[in-house]
């Protein structure tokens, strides 16, 4: 469940694939570019991928996609959800997370996760050779993470898009280094020590949860520390309170020379980056930042225009259609009654109200979601691409 | 799928109000509906009240929001598996087109299942898949692939400019007159509160060239050809601009389907030799297509007994009284499971009229609810067999391109007196 902050690039799409041909030199490559434009001529007005996508959706150059293969608990409400990857699957860095998008209800959503398999693709922790995972946890709003817990269900394919974030470890590792991990901040960390841990020398780890249950990878952390290869501090909410700062002068007496990554809930990383700052060692905290909370929904609110820069305040009962023309936006428009679907535009981030129906639709992941601009008003600070 | 492109000179900078049919009620009393239209028909909503017309609008925003709470994985799966059967249907036809010149005891085998599978996926592909995509009835599955901003249709028309035609000028005034050009696409006379001329004397013929040229016809259509040829005198260089470029994108789109049709799949036949076979597969797969799209779409706004508005009868309109008319205003067809799927679900034309980006798939489930509305409300639902609808377009449009009947006049003379004017004034214009 650790998310992506905001203000770090999303991909909104993998690289782009190579064009048949395209990169080919000579009479082949000329072939080859022929054959292409044989295959959208006969495919029009669809593209050949939609043709291919029937019989091979997880082949190399398709959209990325994959294919659930096993859903495992780790805890109560978690559960590691291994993945075959299609065949454009790139690889990735530990501690970097992917975005998935699953149709729950017939309704495709995206988040992101981190990665907890081994980078070079093979076997570890029970995840076959080949496959990527992520760990979530299901929390009591969280639609995806509820369901990928609860209900998603081997065989069931995926939209993925390529890994990123720079929430890794540099080369050659520190020497000396302590990770800081509260409830599913563990996920990015345990990418990380199934890829590193041999080749960091010294590991102090301190990891919040509520209750030992709920200590997602308990057995294998356990398993390492009794082993010596790192040290494990847990700090159980139920038997020594919510973890305050200054308790690492005990748990980890050297803190302050520790390149330390850290990763959970959004008041942990403020007290944190000022704990750190107040140490005058800022640069040594590396923060995997879980998403800021989405807007709550309310009455009106500013509309931003992206394309136009324009921002205006608008009322609860204005569709943002009329807001946009009345701050002299050129709105694309139609039937203005919520029919005809030619005022369709992204929403990058915010909340919306439907004036016809009263139905808020909140914009919850980083792919833009369309709306309706002459049936929806503002029900929170939205953005909108145009 | 590629993107369509936006119309932005449809937007405008100026600021309209708030629509009033954003609302069931009004603030305002409305005006009273008389009792008998123009051509002397009578009103079949004269004896609602404005409660009445609430009341309706209040129990019909009610149904909708039911049913688009209640969408799900069935509906998703619906449409992924007609897109899926509809893609292996066209794949299947086309390949054993490549073989539809080899004759098999005198007969042509392949050309037959080829040409009749083709038919049948072009169908399905304008029909429940591409009109209703472009509907945006999918679009709350968020999928990039299948929605109405991305949907491109195996047809002449760009879908950019038939959603615009379409979506919002015969879906938000429908059957009004004057401003719904769908009511008989300019050159046919379907009501007898069209005003007749002398050119709706030969709409049989107009009726068959439409119904056979269908695909190129909607894309004239769409792009106002007629329009512009008729007031391009007094059109702005803005306009012309916005003309030219519409028309290259018709042309570019008319290029890819000929290209593909005519050109690429007899091209790869003639290995075999049936280049030719599978020339005459794909004209008729796409005559066949035009066809069967035509009589459908007849059937939803023209068989008798389905009403048409004065334009002034449409100002200040709730949407309560929006609907009214979209009920009154369609007519459905009658039929099995699989005639529903093969319409579009257009057979539904009432249910779709009412609620256009309900999934197409929900129609016949709120069909049984919207018949019990409008009798209980003493409204005609006009529905029937497709023979029974179409054949009462094709007498009407027969009937219909004759003058009215007035009394005291040979409606004979009237066509004479016509033509007679016509002829004058030919000659005052040539000089003579």
């Amino acid at each position: 469940m650790s998310a992506p902050s905001t203000d770090r690039a999303t991909p909104t799409a993998g690289p782009t694939r190579p064009r048949l041909g395209a990169h080919t030199p000579g009479p082949l490559g000329g072939a080859l570019r022929g054959a292409r434009k044989v295959a959208e001529a006969l495919a029009t007005p669809l593209v050949p991928a939609d043709y291919l996508d029937l019989f091979d959706p997880m082949r190399a150059g398709a959209d990325l996609r994959g294919r659930i293969v096993e859903v495992r608990p780790e805890t109560a409400d978690a559960a590691t959800v291994v993945i075959r990857p299609g065949r454009g699957w790139l690889g990735h860095v530990p501690g970097q997370y992917i975005r998935i998008g699953i149709d729950i209800d017939g309704v495709r959503h995206w988040r992101a996760y981190s990665l907890t398999h081994r980078a070079d693709g093979s076997a570890a922790a029970g995840i076959p050779a080949g496959c990527i995972a992520i760990t979530t946890k299901a929390i009591p709003e969280g639609k995806v993470s509820r369901h990928l817990v609860r209900h998603a269900a081997p065989g069931t394919l995926v939209m993925l898009d390529q890994a990123t974030g720079d929430f890794t470890l540099p080369a050659p590792a520190p020497a000396k280094v302590l990770f800081l991990t509260a409830g599913s901040g563990i996920t990015p960390v345990m990418g990380m020590l199934r890829n590193h841990l041999p080749e960091l020398a010294d590991v102090a780890h301190v990891h919040c949860a509520p209750t030992q249950q709920d200590v997602i990878f308990h057995r294998e952390l356990a398993g390492h520390h009794e082993a010596g290869r790192l040290a494990l501090s847990l700090n159980l909410d139920d038997v020594h309170g919510v973890l305050r700062l200054d308790r690492l002068d005990t748990l980890v007496p050297d803190w302050r020379e520790r390149e330390t990554w850290l990763c959970g809930p959004t008041a942990l990383l403020d007290a944190a980056e000022k704990h750190w700052a107040d140490a005058g060692v800022p640069d040594r905290l590396h923060i995997e930042r879980f998403r800021p909370s989405v807007v709550e929904p309310g009455e009106g609110g500013t509309v931003t225009f992206g394309g136009s820069a324009v921002t205006v305040d608008a009322d609860g009962s204005t569709p943002i259609l009329d807001a946009g023309e009345e701050a002299g936006v050129i709105m694309p428009s139609g039937c203005r009654m919520g029919i005809c679907f030619g005022c369709v535009l992204p929403m990058r981030s915010g909340a919306v109200r439907d004036l016809r129906t009263g139905e808020v639709t909140v914009h919850e992941s980083d792919e833009p979601l369309p709306i309706q601009t002459c049936v929806n008003a503002v029900a929170g600070a939205c953005e909108i691409d145009h | 799928m590629t993107l369509a492109p936006q119309r932005p000179a449809h937007g405008s900078t100026k600021p309209q109000g708030i629509n009033p049919r954003l609302r069931v009620a009004s603030d305002e009393p409305r005006p009273e509906r008389p009792a008998l239209k123009r051509s002397g028909k009578p009103n079949p909503a004269a004896h609602l009240t404005q409660q009445d017309i609430e009341g309706i609008g209040h129990e019909l925003d009610a149904l909708r929001q039911e049913v688009m709470d209640s969408r799900g994985e069935r509906d998703a799966a619906y449409i992924r598996k007609v897109i899926k059967t509809q893609r292996y249907l066209e794949m299947g036809s086309r390949a054993l087109l490549l073989f539809s010149g080899v004759k098999v005891k005198g007969f042509r085998p392949a050309w037959w299942l080829g040409t009749a599978g083709l038919s049948v996926a072009k169908i399905l592909e304008n029909m429940e898949i591409g009109h209703n995509v472009m509907h945006g009835q999918w679009d709350w599955m968020r999928d990039p692939k299948i929605h109405s901003t991305a949907w491109e249709w195996d047809n002449a028309s760009p879908a950019s400019q038939w959603k615009h035609s379409h979506n919002e000028i015969h879906h938000t005034f429908t059957n009004v007159l004057g401003r719904d050009n769908d009511l008989g696409y300019g050159i046919l006379r379907v009501d007898e509160d069209q005003k007749w001329s002398l050119f709706y004397l030969f709409q049989p013929i107009w009726h068959v060239g439409n119904a056979l040229l269908f695909e190129y016809s909607i894309a004239a259509y769409d792009l106002e050809l007629g329009k512009y040829m008729a007031t391009k005198h007094r059109m702005s260089d803005e306009q012309k601009a916005e003309f030219r470029k519409n028309a290259d994108e018709v042309v570019t789109k008319i290029k890819r389907q000929a290209t593909k049709d005519y050109l690429v799949h007899p091209a790869l036949s003639a290995v075999t030799g049936s280049a030719r076979t599978t020339l005459t597969a794909n004209v008729v797969a796409n005559l066949v297509r035009n066809l069967w799209t035509n009589t459908v779409i007849i059937c939803g706004h023209f068989p008798p007994d389905i009403s048409t508005f004065e334009k002034t009868s449409i100002d200040g309109e709730t949407r309560g009284e929006w609907y009214l008319r979209q009920m009154l205003g369609s007519g459905n067809i009658s039929g099995t499971k699989a005639m529903h799927v093969m319409t579009g679900n257009l057979s539904h034309q009432i249910e779709h009229h009412l609620f256009p980006d309900m999934p197409s798939n929900r129609y016949a489930e709120i069909a049984p609810r919207i018949r019990d509305l409008m009798q209980r409300h003493d409204l005609p639902y006009v529905t029937g067999s497709l023979w029974k609808q179409a054949g009462s377009v094709y007498v009407k449009v027969v009937q219909l391109s004759l003058p009215n009947k007035v009394e005291g006049r040979r409606r004979r003379d009237i066509v004479k007196l016509e033509m007679t004017k016509a002829w004058r004034k030919k000659k005052r214009k040539l000089g003579l």
